[in-house]
């Protein structure tokens, strides 16, 4: 019997949880940054799942990890831009609950 | 075979501590109401990843998601945690409208983990005949400035536009000191 550590289901599941998390966070929060935070869990289960496949499928096992390394620096630029827009909408609304932010609303 | 006969007991120990702070991390994240909490459990999810990367054959990627995910996101998001207000109200008198939103977020998202883990665990994975490098940071170096050249120079001006939009973004609604 493999150990967990050298079966790829144990960091395929993780990688689920993580994305079922996120995507609950993303329905659930009620303000900007919390959604911002559940977005990041996702894409880290994307990373995860990159990785787990790449150490147990890929041939090329540089490629999965060049991958995730192009995934953290755009979600660093995500963060960047995202909370500059929160910032700009925090200083128009005094808020940053969805709710509140409904001036297009017919 | 090992080392010592403990060895096999210490790394399974390690493996789950990743586990658990992968996940818990992940369920502090969206579960708290305060948003620090949140972004602890953000930290606390990026230090758990770290690790199952680790065992993943990978102590490069290991290293930045430690730097780049506690060191620059959580960092960021704190910074943006002290300049707004960004704790959830209270829910006062939650409304049957609301206690429904939360089951069916709820529902949609374990209907979808469970469907991605199904399918994870029932796939049979095929293992590659060969490999063609060991995946060591020399290997991702020459890959980077060989075959992934364009994409590793189009992520720094990915960047570069990304400091320069946000410097632009939060700069603009600013009033301008009394005179």
């Amino acid at each position: 019997m493999t150990p967990l550590h050298d079966q790829p289901a144990a960091y395929l599941v993780t990688a689920a949880v993580l994305l079922a998390a996120g995507v609950f966070g993303l329905l659930r929060r009620r303000t900007l940054i919390g959604m911002l935070i559940a977005g990041e869990l996702i894409l880290s289960a994307a990373s995860l799942n990159f990785m787990a496949l790449n150490r147990f499928t890929a041939p090329d096992p540089a490629v999965g990890q060049i991958f995730v390394l192009f995934i953290m620096g755009l979600a660093a630029a995500e963060v960047a831009i995202a909370l500059s827009l929160v910032i700009a909408v925090y200083r128009n609304y005094r808020s940053v609950v969805t709710r509140d932010l409904s001036e297009l609303k017919g | 075979m090992s080392a010592f006969p403990g060895s096999a007991g210490i790394v399974a120990g390690l493996f789950a501590l990743a586990l658990a702070a992968t996940v818990g991390g992940a369920l502090l994240a969206v579960l708290t109401t305060r948003v620090i909490r949140s972004v602890c459990g953000l930290a606390l999810c990026a230090l758990g990843l770290a690790g199952l990367y680790y065992f993943l054959h990978s102590p490069f990627l290991a290293l930045m998601e430690i730097l780049i995910y506690i060191g620059a996101v959580c960092v960021t998001i704190i910074f943006a945690v002290m300049l707004a207000e960004p704790d959830e109200p209270p829910v006062e008198a939650p409304r049957p409208r609301t206690r429904l939103w939360g089951a069916g977020a709820l529902l949609v998202s374990a209907a979808l983990g469970a469907g991605m883990a199904w399918l994870s665990v029932h796939t049979p994975w095929s293992v590659p005949a060969a490999r063609l490098n060991d995946g060591s940071v020399p290997a991702i170096g020459v890959s980077l400035l060989t075959t992934y050249s364009l994409a590793f120079e189009l992520i720094s001006l990915v960047l570069l536009v990304a400091i320069l939009g946000a410097l632009v973004l939060a700069r603009a609604g600013r009033t301008p000191p009394p005179t």
